[in-house]
């Protein structure tokens, strides 16, 4: 499993992410950010590309 | 024979470049020449967050990654020239770099006032963190702040300085600021909201001087009046760093022409076999659009260019059989951009600066709102404040 963690104090609900791990990032209808904190393996490669995308530089794998 | 990839520009595109040939398996060695004696680190927060506190490098620093841990960083130092012939760079210090693949990515610098008493204390130009700290240590609140263009920067700067307690004043060529990407109606808007934070604008004006002693203490407009200035900022858009490739015969006639591969194309037409570009200084043309290339300085466009050339570069060294049909595959990212001034959240996909027509299609302009750009029937890009959801829908319609 890997450990997602989003900066919440940083985070500025660009949703970027939400196009490169739509699995683990999504708006909510207040156009706020949501994740999911643990997610599988396979999804390492999206969740770095979210890393990349993230304007604020948020969004960290705990390892 | 197992030269490294040579990259040119160490900021975001020099550091995802060398991330993302790693993703694609070149296990090679890598090396990054950089001017600025910092690793590469995040630039949007230098005209917000970095002017306004006491901001490091440490927090506006990329993360870095195992997989680049062995990357050679040669930093605090300029490439001087390419000698194509012997594929080989040298750098300022007389340090030649051969390459099995060169990646230019040495981005722009900010155009600057052609200004007689140019020396005075007191100019500013914001691209790097030490501009940002150099800035940061001027706005002091009452400071009188004159910035020179309403572009993007321009406009993040003066929300910035106006919460800082400045006195600013923009002065832009045209009759909005902003106005050529987003249109009358919004950029009106985008206005009325700076002025409503006490920021005044000298529209479809420009500078033509600059006095004082040894600080600049006024600047002369083009209608022949003078205002106080403390601290002048100029925002007046970039240049290309290709001199150094000038002894090439790279086309260079803005930034570095290159095709879908982000190979870089000669003055003939022709690609240049192992040099690419990518990032803010590689002109391509994007088939979302049309045929026509162009640069985009767009923040998600150094990672989507490096994406790109990497996965060529990576094909090519590892003599993958992929690489054919790689390079017939088509390169079309969609531009992606955001401005944060004051509370006022400007999100936007495709290119506004096509169209021809701009209409509010959601919402209210003094409100939330968003905005759909056309030419003639093709729509070209989706701006707005807020309303989040609705803008990131539009996405999907450029793939």
């Amino acid at each position: 499993m890997i450990k997602v963690e989003v900066d919440m104090t940083k985070c500025q609900h660009y949703g970027q992410c939400v196009f490169e791990a739509p699995d683990i990032f999504r708006l909510n209808s207040d156009d706020k950010l949501e994740y999911t904190a643990e997610a599988d393996d396979s999804e390492r490669a999206n969740i770095e590309a979210a890393i990349d995308v993230c304007p604020m530089q948020a969004i960290h794998i705990v390892e | 024979m197992n030269h490294p990839v040579v990259i040119v520009g160490a900021s975001m595109g020099g550091l995802r470049t060398a991330e993302s040939l790693r993703r694609f398996g070149y296990l090679g060695p890598i090396t990054v020449i950089g001017e600025e004696a910092h690793k590469p680190y995040n630039r949007p927060p230098l005209s917000k967050e970095v002017l306004a506190n006491e901001v490091t490098h440490e927090a506006v620093a990329f993360e870095e990654r195992a997989a680049t841990a062995d990357v050679n960083w040669v930093l605090g130092t300029r490439a001087v020239s390419l000698d194509q012939e012997h594929n080989t760079v040298t750098d300022s210090s007389g340090m030649v770099h051969p390459y099995s693949a060169l990646v230019i990515a040495t981005g722009l610098r900010p155009k600057r006032l052609n200004l007689a008493n140019g020396d005075l204390a007191g100019r500013h130009a914001l691209r790097t963190l030490d501009d940002a700290i150099n800035l940061r240590a001027e706005l002091t609140p009452g400071a009188d702040v004159v910035i020179v263009g309403g572009g993007f920067i321009g406009c993040e700067v003066a929300a910035t300085a106006a919460r800082l307690g400045c006195d600013v004043t923009v002065i832009h060529h045209s009759a909005h600021p902003m106005l050529r990407p987003l249109g009358t109606e919004l950029a009106r808007q985008m206005q009325l909201r700076h002025e409503a934070e006490g920021v005044r604008f000298l529209l479809n004006r420009s500078v033509v001087g600059v006095s004082g002693d040894s600080r600049i203490r006024e600047v002369q407009i083009d209608d022949g009046s003078s205002i106080k200035c403390d601290v002048l900022i100029e925002a007046v858009g970039s240049d290309s760093n290709t001199e150094w490739l000038e002894s090439t015969n790279i086309d260079l006639s803005d930034g570095v022409l290159v095709d879908s591969a982000m190979r870089a194309i000669s003055t003939s037409g022709d690609f240049i076999p192992n040099v690419y570009a990518i990032g803010d200084v590689a002109r391509f043309a994007n088939p979302i659009f049309d045929d026509v290339p162009r640069r985009v300085e767009h923040w998600n466009i150094p990672t989507e260019t490096a994406k790109r050339a990497t996965s060529v570069i990576a094909a090519q060294l590892n003599e993958d059989e992929k690489l054919e049909k790689l390079l017939q595959d088509q390169f079309k990212p969609v531009p992606s951009f955001w401005s944060d001034q004051y509370d006022i959240h400007l999100l936007a996909f495709g290119s506004l600066s096509l169209s021809d027509t701009v209409t509010l299609v959601a919402g209210d302009v003094t409100g939330e709102c968003v905005f759909e750009y056309h030419r003639g029937d093709q729509l070209v890009g989706v701006c707005g404040i807020g309303m989040r959801s609705v803008v990131q829908s539009y996405r999907a319609k450029f793939i």
